[in-house]
């Protein structure tokens, strides 16, 4: 699988409370919530986005507030990844716990500018921008962590896994 | 080769493994887990995706609706209804009713619920706080809450742990919220990025229980995973006094030490000994600098109150300044006690009265404007000092406002003054 679309890049440390406000979190419906997805942090984000797009994050990508519905709110918004240096723990969990595809590649991260047209092979993770000859290889997730991506999230996992 | 304690709690714990090195991915069991009005609700949602037909304990989960209530508006009314609905569904027995809830981090230890040696989870950042009680806590998302209640397990990479020593006897005003927000200013907002913070030295045998709470709330500030501070006299004669007051089921405690041989990633020591009281400035915790290098900086709204100073020996410093004295004419005050056994004992003991007096309001327990919620949302270009946690952008309401995070006795002087100002300054 191919992901192809747009950079929209951010600095470093990129909180929770930038991707979903929590004057929004009176709502966990995801069509809701993506109406907001990066609201404090560019207040115009949704309306420049299109499906496919992806934001490029600095390092420790989504810090603060446990809120899954920030994760929910940029998978709901129709975009397709996060690429980032690096990303905050609880984030990382939730993103894959829900099924939203995440790369960590500080190189990527780093080399891709604002606007870029980006490609991520999903399954070798590997990430190339449009006009550039070099290929950025991504942190390789673990096997356990690969299994609940493959199956689409850890309740899809569980509910193969557990019965 | 030793162990950290927060090694030793996942070797006790680690489902199919007693072989145990950070970086290593396993499921473990949890002793007790937590929701809130805002994470809870998705939790359900995945939980009824799950198929189960009943939750692993209903002792050990509590649904907590502390964050929109007394409810700001009718959707949040609603998802407050959600928790109480499912709580009764299932049978889950720790459903706080407003009047007699509080912020999930003050209410659960204060009511014996979470103990030493425990593994917990919550779908709330700042669960790391119940880390002082010498337990591994650590937040997680909603999905995981939901996997959580369905199995009584949770997947975990260990972490490597940071050994932080604290030396020295800190000087008047400088309390556990200076101690940790000059860590965070030392360490960054991500360096301690997926670690353990191990707490010891000579300071803590002389700090309480709240402010060993507030030091393990703001781990996670430091992109910490949990803060975990031994368990020691001043941890168990707590706890047996939550057992005893509130009749808790939980009794069995276990003390863990780390070996004299553990292996930490890193070792930071600090003497706080000339410590001045410190103040984070927007837009992150680590912006740490002395209060004393604020000048003239006005403030509009103080709030006193949160997960990380709400508890008593919190609002007692902040009435002790305020006694006989007025908030600014050009200021805010807002205290919120973090529980509502705190709330009755700032009735009891005249603190509520002094903060009304000073011109303050005195609120019930809630998140309130901690995160933006109710209760003091900010407008654009106001400045505050607050007790909690987090002064990112927007957090406390307009992009475009301005949070200053301080300990209690520094915010309340600053109310007095109507600028930052340190406690002594009066
Ligand atoms: S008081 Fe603030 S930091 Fe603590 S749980 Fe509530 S919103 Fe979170």
């Amino acid at each position: 699988m191919k992901f192809e679309g747009k950079a929209f890049k951010f600095g470093d440390d990129v909180n929770t409370d930038e991707i979903i406000p929590a004057r929004y979190l009176n709502s966990s419906n995801p069509a809701e919530l993506a109406e907001h997805c990066m609201e404090d942090a560019d207040a115009n984000f949704v309306k420049k986005i299109k499906k496919g797009d992806m934001i490029i994050g600095g390092d420790n990508f989504g810090c603060g507030s446990s809120r899954e519905h920030a994760p929910i709110a940029i998978k709901a918004s129709g975009l397709s990844c996060v690429i980032a240096k690096s990303f905050a723990r609880i984030f990382y969990r939730n993103a894959i716990n829900i099924g939203l595809p995440i790369f960590t590649c500080p190189e990527a991260a780093k080399v891709i500018k604002d606007g870029d047209t980006v490609v991520v092979d999903v399954d070798k993770g590997v990430i190339s921008i449009s006009g550039h000859k070099e290929t950025y290889q991504s942190e390789i997730f673990p096997g356990f962590i690969r299994e609940i991506m493959k199956k689409g999230g850890l309740i899809e996992y569980s509910a193969k896994g557990k019965k | 080769m030793g162990h950290t304690i927060t090694e030793k709690i996942f070797i006790d714990h680690a489902v199919g493994t007693k072989n145990i090195v950070p970086g290593d991915f396993v499921m473990a069991k949890i002793d007790f887990c937590l929701g809130n009005d805002i994470t809870a609700p998705i939790a359900i949602q995945e939980f009824k995706r799950l198929g189960v037909k009943k939750v692993f304990n209903q002792k050990r989960i509590a649904l907590i609706p502390d964050h929109f209530l007394p409810a700001k508006d009718m959707r949040s009314a609603n998802q407050a209804m959600e928790l109480k609905k499912f709580a009764q569904e299932y049978g889950i027995v720790n459903y706080f009713e407003l009047g007699r809830m509080g912020v999930e981090h003050a209410l659960l230890p204060e009511r014996g619920l979470i103990i030493p040696g425990d593994l917990v989870v919550g779908a709330d950042s700042h669960t790391c706080t119940h880390g002082a009680l010498g337990a591994f806590t650590t937040g997680v998302g909603s999905t995981d809450l939901a996997y959580a209640m369905a199995f009584g397990e949770c997947w975990f990479k260990v972490p490597e742990t940071i050994k932080v020593i604290f030396t020295g006897k800190p000087r008047k005003w400088v309390s556990g919220k200076d101690l940790v927000l000059h860590l965070i200013g030392d360490l960054g907002v991500s360096g301690a990025m997926y670690k353990a913070l191990e707490f010891h030295g000579d300071t803590l045998d002389n700090l309480s229980m709240d402010d060993r709470f507030t030091i393990c709330n703001m781990a996670i500030e430091a992109g910490a995973k949990n803060g975990i501070i031994p368990a020691d006299k001043i941890t168990e004669s707590y706890v047996k006094q939550a057992f005893k007051k509130y009749k808790s089921p939980r009794k069995n405690y276990k003390i863990y030490k780390a070996d004299k041989d553990a292996k930490y990633c890193d070792v930071r020591e600090y003497n706080v000994s000339k410590l001045e009281p410190v103040v984070s400035a927007p837009h992150l915790p680590s912006n740490a600098k002395p209060v004393s290098e604020f000048k003239d900086v006005r403030v509009n709204q103080v709030v006193i109150g949160s997960c990380t100073n709400g508890r008593i020996s919190d609002l007692k410093q902040a009435a002790a300044i305020l006694k006989n004295k007025k908030v600014h004419a050009n200021t805010r005050l807002v205290v919120i006690p973090a529980t509502q056994a705190i709330y009755k004992e700032c009735v009891k003991e005249g603190y509520a009265e002094t903060f009304v007096k000073a011109g303050a309001v005195f609120c019930t327990p809630s998140c309130g404007p901690c995160l933006g919620g109710h209760m003091g949302i900010l407008h654009e270009g106001e400045v505050a000092v607050a007790t909690t946690n987090r002064n990112f952008v927007g957090r406390m309401g307009h992009p475009k406002s301005f949070i200053y995070l301080a300990n209690p006795a520094v915010a309340a002087a600053s109310a007095v003054k109507g600028k930052i100002s340190h406690p002594s300054d009066l």
